[in-house]
C-alpha cells in the first residue's frame, strides 16, 4: 500500500491492484519498495516495543512458551490489522482479547498498548478505528473473562458452603448420635440455670424421658445431702471463675427414690470468652455408692445386733481425742452381763444370739435418746460412751439406767430369762488419758464391779486401777517385755515459752503390751522399780534415747532438742550410775550438755547421802540435773539447796488444777507463781508441766516461767514427728521461704 | 491454632481471604467485594503491593522452571491459592509434559475452585489440608503416594509460610516437611518481608488481622533459617526480582521495593 497513493483521492476510487498502466506502475512499484523498506523498518520497532511492554509487569510472571508466542501473534494481528486491505479492524480487536486470555488484565498495559499502536505508521486513516477495536476487543473480552470468573468463584464458594454443610452435617448426625446414644447422661444448660436439652440417659437416670426435664432448673436440682461446696462450685463455673467441677452428687428422681451420680460440669464460653453454657455429665454410681455404704455399714456394725462395733467406737472415741478442749470430759460405761454364759452354754448359741439382739435393743433405746453411743465390743460386752460428760454424776446415772433396762427378765419364745450386767465407769477429762488407757481402765474397774458381786456399777479409782494393772499380768509378764522389744520411746516436746521454739524433749518409755494395749510409764514403771526391772530397763532408755538425741544433732545441729531422761529412785541410788551414763554419752557421742536427767524429790533423802555424789559427779561430766513432779512429795527445802541441779519442774497436777471447778483458781495460781519465784530464788529455771491451753502458756509465761511441755504443745510422739517439727520450725524461722525450702 | 481434624472450616465470605485477595492483585476476578475493599485500602496505603504480587508470581514461574529443568517431574505446591493464569503444573510441563502436581490450601474456596478447573486434568489433584496440620498432611494419600522415595520432589511454599505465626512453630514444620522428602528434592519458598520496607510492615499486618489467615512478616534471617539442612541453590535468600531474572533489565532499579524474599534449596 501507497501512502501518498493513498492521499491522492479517496480510497474507493483507488484502482484494483495490478490494473495499473506500465510506467505509472513501475513508478509505482519502486515507491512501494521503498516504502516497504521504512514501513519494514517501522514494523520491526514496533514488534520490539510491543515484546518489551509485555514482557515487563504480567508478563513477567508468564512462561516463555506462552509469552513468546503470544508476543509473536498478537503483534502479527495488529500489523495485519495495519496494513492489509481491505481495513479488518477486528484482528486489532483480537489482539486485544488474546492478552485479556492470558490475563493482561492491567488498565495500564491498555494505555501503554495504545500509545505504542498509535505512534505507528499506518496507511489511510484507519489510525483511530485501528486502535478503538484493540481496545474494544481488549474490553470486551475482559468483560466476559470477570463474568467468567465471578462466576467460577461465586460456584466455588458454592461448592465449598456444600461440602462444608454436608460435613457439617454429617459431623452434626455424628455428634447427635453420640449424644443422644452415650450411656453417660449428658445435659446442656444456659448460665441463667434454665436446662436447654439432655440425652436419653440423663432422662433415664432422673426415672424418665428427656421431655421431662424440659422447663427444669439447675438450682431445682438441690439435695440435702450434697456435699458442702458443690453449688459453690456451680455458681464460680456459671459465672466465670472456673472451668470445669466434678462431685458425686446425689438427685431426687421423679419417683421421690434418691439417685446417686457422679458428675462433672464444664463451661462452655463464647469466642469473646464470656460463659456462654454448662454441660453437665452424669454418671449413676447409685450401685457403687450403695454398695460402699453398705460395705462401710458392715465394716462398722455388729451384723447380730446392728450397733455400731468396735471399730466404730474406738474410730469415734479416738476422734474425740483429736482436738480436744482443754477442759472437755468424757464417760465410759463398761458393760457385761452377768450370767450370759450359762445361757448360752445351756441353752444353745442361737438362744444366746437372740439374748444379745434383745439387750442391744433394750440399751440402744434406753441410751441413745440420751445422746450417748452404745457399741458391742463382742461377745457380751457393750460399751457405752458419753461424749461432752458434765461430770461423775452423768456417767453414774448412764450406768444406772444401763442396769435398769436390764431388769425385766428377756422372754424369748418359752423362757424367761433374767439378765443382769456389770458396769465398769470411767469419768475423765480428755485430756489426761489416752483412748487406750481408758477403755483399759473402764474394763479393769468392770472386773472390780464383778468381783465386788454381779448387778452393780463401780466408778474408776486411779489407785484401784494402778493395783489392778499390776496385777493383771504387768509383773508376771515385764521381764520378758525386754527382750521381746515391746518398749518404745516417745518424745515430748518441751518449749521456751520466751520464745515458742521447742528446745527439748522428754524421754518417756511405752510398753505395747500383747493383751493391754499400749501402757505409759505411769502404769508399770512403779511396778518395774518394785521388781527390780528398772534397772535394765532404764538403761535400755537412756541408750536408746542418746542414740536418737545424737541423731537429731547429727542431722539438725544446734537446732536439735535437748534430751530429757527420767531417773527412777533405784537407778540413782546405784552405784553403776555414773558409769553407765559415761559410756552411754561415749558410745553415741552426744555431747554431755545434751543431756538432761529427772530425778524425784525422794531421790535424795539427807546430806549425807550416797546419791548426791553419784549426782555431783555427773553435773560435773556437764550433764544437768532436774527436779521431776517438784511439790507433789515431801519436799525438805534445806536440801534442794544442796543438790546440784538446775531446774525444777513444776508437776502437771499444779497446772491441772486451775481447771478443777472444785478447786480455787485464784489460789491455784498463786501456788504456782510462788513455786516460780521459789526456783528463781534458788536460781533454777522452772518447767510447768501439763499445759494444755494457750491462756494458761500466756500466764505462766507473764510469770517468768522458762519452759513448758504439756498437749498444748505437744503430745508425746514418734522420733520421726519431733524431727519433722524441728524441720517446720527452720522453714517458719527461715528468713527467704524460697531458700528455707531447699534445705 | 489449627482446627481438629473433624471439625469442618467454615467458609466465611463475610470476611477478606488472603487466596481470593491475593487473586485481586493479580489483576483476577476470583474475588468478592469484601476482598477487594481490603485489597484497595491496602493498596491505597502501599502503592506497590499489585507489583510485589506479580513479582511474587514471576519468581514462581522462574522457580518452577529452574526445577523442571533440573529434571523435577513431581511438585507439592502447598497453600496454592486461587490457581489463576500461570499455574504451575501449565510452567512445569512446559520442560517435563509428565509432570504431576499435588495443591494444598487450607480454604475451602481455593480447593473448590482449583478442583473445578483441574477436573480433567489426571496428572494434578487438590487436597485440603493445612500446612500447620503437617503430620495429617503428609499422611494424605495423594501426598504420600506424590513423595514415595525414589524420584526427587519440589515442595513449594510459595507466599504461605507468612501465615503461619511463630506460636504454630514454622520450624518445627518446615523439619517435618524435609523429613518426609525423598532426597535430592527442593523447596521453593518465597515470604513476606520486614527488609526494604520496614515502614509499611506494621500498617500492613494489622490488615490482615482480620483475615482468618494473620501475617507475620520476618527478617532475611529468619527466612533463611527456612531451608535448614538444604543447599541454598546460587543466589540465595534474595528479594524477589533478584532470583535469577530472566535478563538484567528485569530486575529494576529497586528490588528492594519488592519487599518479598525468596530462595530455593536442594536436600543434601
Ligand atoms: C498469597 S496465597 C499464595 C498462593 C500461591 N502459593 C502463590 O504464591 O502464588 C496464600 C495461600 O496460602 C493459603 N494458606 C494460608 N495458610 C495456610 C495453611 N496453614 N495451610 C494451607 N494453606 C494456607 C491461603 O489460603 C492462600 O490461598
Amino acid at each position: 500500500m501507497n501512502e501518498s497513493a493513498g492521499l491522492s483521492g479517496p480510497p474507493g476510487n483507488d484502482g484494483p491492484p495490478g490494473s495499473a498502466p506500465g510506467t505509472a506502475a513501475d513508478e509505482a512499484a519502486d515507491e512501494a519498495a521503498e516504502a516497504a523498506e521504512t514501513v519494514e523498518a517501522a514494523t520491526a520497532g514496533f514488534r520490539a516495543a510491543w515484546t518489551a511492554m509485555l514482557r515487563t509487569g504480567h508478563g513477567a510472571a508468564v512462561r516463555p512458551g506462552v509469552l513468546n508466542p503470544l508476543t509473536a501473534r498478537t503483534a502479527d494481528l495488529l500489523h495485519r490489522a495495519a496494513r492489509e486491505h481491505p481495513f479488518r479492524p477486528e484482528l486489532a480487536g483480537q489482539a486485544g482479547a488474546l492478552l485479556i486470555d492470558n490475563q493482561f488484565t492491567d488498565p495500564q498495559l491498555l494505555a501503554d498498548a495504545v500509545q505504542l499502536i498509535q505512534r505507528q505508521a499506518v496507511p489511510d486513516e484507519r489510525g483511530p478505528a485501528l486502535s478503538g477495536a484493540f481496545a474494544a476487543g481488549w474490553a470486551a473480552a475482559l468483560r466476559e473473562r470477570t463474568l467468567r470468573e465471578q462466576e467460577a468463584i461465586r460456584l466455588a464458594a458454592d461448592t465449598a458452603r456444600q461440602e462444608v454443610e454436608k460435613a457439617l452435617r454429617v459431623s452434626e448426625a455424628r455428634f447427635r448420635a453420640l449424644f443422644e446414644s452415650a450411656a453417660i447422661g449428658i445435659g446442656l444448660g444456659d448460665t441463667d440455670g434454665n436446662i436447654l436439652a439432655v440425652n436419653r440417659a440423663l432422662g433415664e437416670i432422673f426415672g424418665g424421658g428427656p421431655e421431662d426435664m424440659t422447663g427444669v432448673r439447675v438450682n431445682d436440682l438441690v439435695h440435702p445431702d450434697d456435699t458442702p461446696g458443690v453449688w459453690e462450685a456451680y455458681e464460680e463455673l456459671i459465672s466465670g471463675k472456673r472451668e470445669y467441677f466434678q462431685f458425686d452428687k446425689p438427685y431426687y428422681r421423679r419417683d421421690g427414690e434418691v439417685v446417686w451420680t457422679h458428675l462433672t460440669v464444664s463451661l462452655i464460653r463464647d469466642d469473646d470468652g464470656a460463659p456462654l453454657y454448662q454441660v453437665a455429665m452424669l454418671e449413676d454410681v447409685t450401685d457403687r455408692y450403695r454398695l460402699q455404704e453398705r460395705l462401710r455399714h458392715q465394716a462398722t456394725h455388729d451384723p447380730l445386733t446392728g450397733l455400731p462395733n468396735r471399730a466404730a467406737f474406738f474410730e469415734r472415741l479416738e476422734k474425740l481425742f483429736e482436738e480436744p478442749e482443754p477442759d472437755v470430759r468424757f464417760g465410759l460405761c463398761y458393760v457385761d452381763l452377768d450370767g450370759f454364759k450359762v445361757v448360752n452354754d445351756s441353752l444353745g448359741h442361737d438362744m444366746g444370739d437372740q439374748l444379745l439382739t434383745v439387750v442391744a435393743r433394750r440399751l440402744e433405746n434406753a441410751l441413745s435418746p440420751l445422746g450417748h453411743m452404745v457399741a458391742r465390743l463382742g461377745g457380751d460386752e457393750f460399751v457405752v460412751l458419753l461424749e461432752n460428760c458434765r461430770g461423775e454424776q452423768e456417767a453414774v446415772a448412764a450406768a444406772k439406767t444401763v442396769l435398769a433396762a436390764l431388769t425385766k427378765p428377756v422372754v424369748i419364745g418359752d423362757h424367761r430369762l433374767a439378765v443382769g450386767a456389770s458396769v465398769g465407769v470411767l469419768e475423765r477429762r480428755i485430756a489426761t488419758t489416752t483412748p487406750g488407757a481408758a477403755v483399759r481402765a473402764a474394763d479393769l474397774t468392770l472386773y472390780r464391779a464383778k468381783e465386788a458381786g454381779r448387778g452393780r456399777w463401780t466408778l474408776f479409782d486411779p489407785k484401784e486401777n494402778a493395783r489392778a494393772v499390776s496385777r493383771y499380768a504387768v509383773s508376771v509378764r515385764m521381764p520378758a517385755a525386754l527382750d521381746r522389744g515391746e518398749f518404745f520411746i516417745d518424745y515430748q516436746p518441751m518449749v521456751d515459752l520466751a520464745s515458742g521454739a521447742m528446745t527439748g524433749v522428754e524421754a518417756l518409755v511405752r510398753w505395747r503390751h500383747p493383751q493391754l494395749g499400749v501402757l505409759g510409764p505411769e502404769e508399770f514403771v512403779g511396778v518395774a522399780e518394785e521388781t527390780g526391772l528398772i534397772m535394765p530397763l532404764g538403761r535400755w532408755v537412756l541408750e536408746q534415747a542418746c542414740e536418737q538425741a545424737a541423731d537429731w544433732v547429727a542431722r539438725f545441729g544446734d537446732r536439735a532438742p535437748k534430751l530429757s531422761v527420767n531417773l527412777a529412785v533405784r537407778q540413782a541410788r546405784n552405784a553403776g550410775l555414773v558409769g553407765d551414763v559415761e559410756r552411754t554419752l561415749r558410745s553415741t557421742g552426744l555431747d554431755p550438755s545434751m543431756l538432761q536427767l529427772e530425778i524425784t524429790e525422794s531421790t535424795v533423802v539427807g546430806p549425807e547421802d550416797e546419791a548426791l555424789k553419784a549426782l555431783h559427779a555427773l553435773v560435773d561430766m556437764g550433764v544437768s540435773l532436774s527436779v521431776d513432779d517438784f511439790g507433789t512429795g515431801w519436799s525438805n527445802l534445806a536440801y534442794l539447796r544442796d543438790l546440784p541441779v538446775s531446774n525444777l519442774k513444776i508437776a502437771g497436777s499444779f497446772v491441772g488444777d486451775l481447771h478443777d471447778p472444785a478447786k480455787d483458781t485464784h489460789l491455784g495460781w498463786r501456788i504456782v507463781s510462788g513455786l516460780v519465784s521459789l526456783a528463781h530464788t534458788l536460781g533454777l529455771s522452772v518447767t510447768a508441766e501439763g499445759v494444755e491451753s494457750r491462756a494458761d502458756a500466756e500466764r505462766l509465761r507473764l510469770m517468768g516461767c522458762d519452759l513448758a511441755q504439756g498437749w498444748h504443745f505437744g503430745r508425746p510422739a514418734r522420733p520421726a514427728e519431733i524431727a519433722r517439727r524441728i524441720a517446720e520450725a527452720d522453714l517458719e524461722a527461715a528468713p527467704d521461704p524460697e531458700f528455707g525450702y531447699e534445705s | 491454632m489449627a482446627r481438629p481434624n473433624w471439625v469442618p472450616a467454615g467458609t466465611d465470605l463475610d470476611k477478606p481471604n488472603a487466596a481470593r485477595v491475593y487473586d485481586y492483585y493479580l489483576g483476577g476476578s476470583h474475588n468478592f467485594e469484601v476482598d477487594r475493599q481490603m485489597a484497595r485500602k491496602a493498596i491505597e496505603l502501599w502503592p506497590d503491593l499489585p507489583k510485589i504480587m506479580r513479582a511474587n508470581r514471576a519468581f514462581l514461574r522462574r522457580a518452577t522452571q529452574f526445577a523442571a529443568e533440573e529434571g523435577i517431574s513431581r511438585f507439592l505446591d502447598i497453600g496454592s491459592g486461587i490457581p489463576t493464569f500461570g499455574a504451575v503444573h501449565e510452567v512445569a510441563r512446559e520442560y517435563q509434559p509428565g509432570a504431576r502436581v499435588v495443591y494444598i490450601d487450607m480454604d475451602p474456596v481455593a480447593v473448590a475452585h482449583s478442583r473445578l478447573i483441574l477436573a480433567d486434568d489426571p496428572l494434578s489433584q487438590v487436597v485440603d489440608a493445612d500446612l500447620r496440620n503437617t503430620d495429617d498432611l503428609l499422611a494424605r494419600p495423594e501426598v504420600e503416594e506424590l513423595l514415595a522415595p525414589g524420584e526427587p520432589v519440589a515442595v513449594i511454599l510459595n507466599a504461605v509460610l507468612h501465615f503461619v505465626t511463630d506460636a504454630d512453630d514454622p520450624a518445627k514444620i518446615l523439619a517435618k516437611l524435609r523429613e518426609a522428602l525423598p532426597s535430592g528434592s527442593i523447596l521453593i519458598l518465597s515470604h513476606a518481608s520486614l527488609e526494604g520496607r520496614p515502614d509499611q510492615a506494621g500498617s500492613h499486618q494489622s490488615l490482615y488481622r482480620s483475615t482468618p489467615t494473620p501475617l507475620t512478616m520476618r527478617s532475611r534471617e529468619q527466612i533463611t533459617a527456612f531451608f535448614e539442612g538444604y543447599d541454598l541453590v546460587e543466589p540465595g535468600v534474595v528479594y524477589l526480582p533478584e532470583w535469577r531474572p530472566d535478563d538484567a533489565e528485569s530486575v529494576g532499579p529497586h528490588p528492594e521495593r519488592m519487599t518479598g524474599m525468596a530462595g530455593v534449596g536442594r536436600l543434601s
